[in-house]
């Protein structure tokens, strides 16, 4: 179990959070013009690399917002909390 | 008896450690159960034995060594139901051919309902079953404290017990020792089985492979079948392409040796835990992964937490074990929690991954269709549905809501 920190609430237990999967992924501004690989790659492949990750968490059990984490999924180690909407530099 | 024979039961160690050749028909990427049964088949079947099993640590590190043994093909979907029966078949007569004690013991696997919607999708997936040549019975409440004395189906329970469904074929078997059976068997086909070897980039020219980069130097190679498990991901990246995986940990834990209180496997989706008894008598319990991605073999106690109080609900008896040992491993998880087995967009590259939480029932099998694959360069007719392309063509494979999930 690890410690997450909400931009809104502070670090709280992680069982408080859901987890939301690869952060900063846009729904397709043009979604007619995708081919089926295209479609292929947006609703079923989300990056899977090892090392600093950006994903998002919702504080379900708390303020219930979304925002994005960027944790080494090598490690567990929290490298920082940053609400939605925002892109830090180590986003990817 | 055979002197060769003589001195491999005698043998210090069941396999060489040999030096990797500069260059191989085949190699295989990941010495788990399944990259150490493709070999197997490859050489067994198709008599190709120019071939290698490279391994970064050594083998039986990874999953095959962490799961919880549950072996079952009770699945609801035609493709899903033929190749984990195929699967369930060859380990009926797997001890023998492989002349190891693997302690394969078909104890039966029950799958809990406690509710409405539990007990028709159960009865659903039972008739599925027979359909397909799968054994299947439902059990009543009664029937299933006759067959499993110690589960609580009193009506006052949290979740109580409506019913089951039955697989008597279904059971457990001690995952090491299919290691050392498949490790031996492999070397002896003339197998070289790499550890500490860790693939670091794969050469491809021209859309065709034709080597690896290692820890322990170049490998050229005529074919290379990936089957990594919870890290395939890294190892498609280096080929150019990706996989619709994500590595998540799940964990599993064993408590102290009891005497023999549990005869068989009870599985529950609702309460969601699993457990057996291992033949030395530790209780064996599992249940979901954790949520977020991970490479680190480990996940969270509160998961531990859940997994265990779920098995409390449905046998009071064991709140007084206790807890000898809890682990994580990393499984490759598929978004229609069906495997992937196949052909790849790179030239004689190929892929056997995404059994995320329950690829040890399908070991001999997964071998089987892996090394047909490689051997031929066609799917055999059991792993041709279960194709990357699948998520292309829309024909997914959903077992995730086909009720006996995990496992
Ligand atoms: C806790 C837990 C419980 C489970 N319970 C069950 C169950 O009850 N029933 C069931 O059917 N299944 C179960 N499973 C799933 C099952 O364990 C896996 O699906 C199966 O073991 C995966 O195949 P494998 O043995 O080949 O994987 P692994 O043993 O993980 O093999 C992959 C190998 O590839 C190697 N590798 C990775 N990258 C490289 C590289 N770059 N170079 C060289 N080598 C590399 C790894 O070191 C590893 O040894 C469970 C899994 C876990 C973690
Ligand atoms: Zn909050």
């Amino acid at each position: 179990m690890f410690q997450i920190r909400c931009p809104y609430c502070g670090p709280r237990d992680e069982p408080e959070f859901k987890y939301g999967g690869q952060a900063h992924v846009a729904y397709p501004a043009d979604p007619e013009q995708l081919s089926d690989e295209e479609w292929t790659r947006f609703l079923f492949v989300r990056d899977n690399s090892r090392g600093r990750y950006a994903e998002r968490w919702n504080h379900a059990a708390g303020c219930r917002r979304w925002f994005n984490v960027i944790r080494d999924n090598g490690t567990h180690e929290m490298v920082g909390s940053y609400r939605s909407g925002e892109q830090p530099e180590e986003a990817r | 008896m055979d002197p060769n024979e003589h001195a491999l039961h005698n043998a210090p160690f069941l396999w060489r450690n040999p030096e990797p050749k500069a260059s191989y028909d085949a190699v295989i990427v990941g010495g788990g159960l399944h990259g150490l049964s493709t070999a197997y088949y490859l050489a067994k079947n198709h008599g190709l034995t120019n071939i290698a099993v490279v391994e970064r640590g050594w083998i039986g590190n990874g999953n095959a060594v962490r799961n919880t043994t549950i072996i079952r093909s009770n699945y609801l979907w035609d493709e899903s139901a033929a190749m984990y029966e195929h699967a369930l078949q060859l380990w009926e007569g797997w001890g023998e051919e492989l002349d190891y004690d693997i302690l394969f013991s078909q104890r039966g696997v029950l799958n809990l309902a406690h509710n409405l919607h539990d007990e028709r999708e159960s009865i659903r997936r039972v008739n599925a079953n027979r359909l397909n040549g799968v054994d299947a019975e439902w059990l009543d409440a009664d029937a299933v404290k006759e067959f499993c004395p110690i589960v609580d189906i009193s009506p006052e329970a949290r979740y109580p017990v409506m019913g089951a469904t039955l697989q008597r074929r279904g059971g457990i078997a001690r995952h090491d020792a299919v290691i050392f059976a498949l490790g031996r068997a492999c070397d002896a086909l003339g197998v070289d089985i790499i550890q500490g070897c860790e693939v670091t980039d794969i050469d491809v020219v021209n859309g065709r492979v034709t080597g690896l980069q290692t820890s322990r130097g170049p490998i050229a190679a005529g074919k290379v079948g990936l089957v990594a498990a919870g890290r395939t991901s890294l190892l498609t990246a280096m080929a150019g392409f990706a996989v619709p995986i994500q590595s998540h940990p799940l964990q599993a834990l064993v408590s102290e040796v009891y005497e023999q209180v549990l005869n068989c496997v009870v599985m529950s989706n609702a309460v969601h835990v699993y457990v057996s008894q291992a033949h030395k008598g530790e209780l064996v319990m599992g249940a979901g992964i954790d949520a977020f991605n991970s490479y680190a073999q480990r996940g969270g106690l509160h998961v531990i937490e859940e997994q265990m109080s779920a098995g409390m609900q449905l046998f009071p008896q064991f709140s007084r074990a206790r807890v000898l040992r809890t682990w994580g491993g990393i499984v490759d998880v598929c978004p229609d929690a069906s495997p992937i087995v196949g052909l790849t967009p790179v030239e004689n590259l190929y892929v056997n991954c995404g059994w995320g939480t329950g690829g040890f029932k399908a070991t001999p099998g997964s071998g089987w269709v892996m090394a047909h694959t490689i051997a031929t360069g066609e799917p055999h007719a059991l792993n041709r549905p279960f194709s990357l392309e699948r998520f292309e063509t829309g024909e997914l494979i959903d077992e995730h809501g086909a009720a006996a999930v995990a496992h």
